[in-house]
């Protein structure tokens, strides 16, 4: 039950997970654990796109979590913005899965999130500041499993052609790797000490 | 050729009840013929008044909410609520029951609980040379320390919570400085 925070450029966020705890009557599920995920943004109150988020989050983790080992349960991730300088949801997808291996959860393979923006001229541009987000003629995010570098997650603002979604994915899976390598690289050192 | 079984282990912070596993659970109600004990899982572990050795139905133990408890998992898995009980197959209390008076219960993560739980810990022998005191390990990341003052306690237990991060090398110097004292 403690927070895990990676930095990718200036978007930063604060994960904290909490569980398997005890559910409410009303929450439990008879044969899993139910998650919930709690997205707070840096100024103000969660509104509607903090919901949607929540929900692409939450789909993605229970993708992975062995939610039938810890029945009638409840596991809480919420995931604090510090700060937003583009590329938030990967970096929420990262932070969540940070959060789950800091807890020793167990889970059928790890995720990380990837954003991919597309130029007006087609150029695909990884991991967008907030700038390149408003400029692109579509940004996209997928959630990537470690064990075959397979999507979890995919969602799209803008218009962009298969084939341009499909290079997108391409490189989304390739960036991946990099991403993975800091999980473990992290892991190690963390171990390391003791 | 090949094969072979490996159990692999890993750092948690959150407990799951394992059968057969040895926790400090805390008592938190009495309801009826059970107390119910926070064993610091999903859900409360219940223990049965006549769990405990010559306990009957005229002879009953005396816990109060609030008290220390060392049992073990009758039954854990993650269909049921965990029981726990504080006598073993052969109905001998082996160590397990009430735990007494003052001393200092506080929490530590499950890696460290296994460490020190191993053979000839030596943490544990070079504490034991510093002062006399008893210990109690709950597999559910729970210790319970109690020595002669309170000083000789709160030393106790901040070197077994900072023996998580310190080196072999470091916790010499600490126990050094101490005994010097």
């Amino acid at each position: 039950d403690l927070p895990a925070l990676p930095v990718p450029g200036d978007t930063s966020v604060l994960a904290g997970l909490y569980g398997p705890a005890e559910a409410k009557l009303s929450k439990e599920l008879p044969d899993r654990a139910a998650l919930e995920v709690l997205l707070r943004p840096k100024v103000g109150l969660p509104g509607v796109l903090e919901r949607s988020r929540e929900q692409l989050l939450r789909q993605t983790c229970e993708a992975v979590v062995l939610g039938v080992l810890h029945p009638r349960t409840a596991i809480t991730l919420v995931l604090q913005v510090l700060s937003d300088a583009g590329s938030l949801l990967s970096c929420c997808l990262n932070a969540a899965c940070m959060g789950l291996l800091d807890a020793g959860l167990p889970l059928s393979s790890l995720f990380c999130g990837v954003t991919c923006a597309l130029d007006p001229d087609g150029t695909i541009i990884l991991d967008p500041t907030t700038r390149q987000e408003q400029e692109a003629r579509a940004v996209l995010s997928f959630a990537i499993d470690s064990s075959e570098r397979k999507v979890l997650m995919a969602t799209t603002k803008g218009s962009c052609s298969m084939e341009e979604m499909q290079q997108c994915l391409a490189a989304a899976q390739r960036a991946a790797d990099t991403i993975f390598q800091f999980y473990r690289d992290s892991m190690r050192r963390k171990y390391s000490k003791s | 050729a090949g094969g072979g079984a490996y159990w692999v282990d890993s750092q948690q912070k959150r407990y799951v009840p394992v059968k057969g596993d040895h926790v400090i659970g805390i008592v938190t109600a009495k309801a009826g013929d059970m107390f119910k004990l926070d064993v610091g899982g999903s859900e409360p572990a219940s223990l049965s008044y006549l769990a405990f050795e010559g306990a009957t139905k005229r002879n009953r133990p005396n816990v109060q909410v609030g008290d220390l408890i060392y049992g073990q998992f009758l039954v854990a898995n993650k269909d049921m609520e965990p029981e726990m009980v504080c006598i073993d197959s052969s109905g001998k209390s082996s160590g397990m029951g009430i735990i007494g008076q003052d001393g200092f219960l506080f929490k530590v993560s499950l890696g460290l609980i296994r460490k020190l739980l191993a053979p000839k810990c030596e943490i544990i022998q070079e504490l034991s040379q510093l002062y006399p005191f008893e210990l109690v390990l709950g597999m559910n990341g729970r210790i319970w320390v109690k020595a002669k003052t309170v000083q000789q306690t709160l030393i106790i237990v901040n070197i077994l919570e900072a023996s998580e991060y310190m080196t072999a090398e470091q916790r010499k110097q600490a126990l050094a400085k101490l005994s010097g004292n």
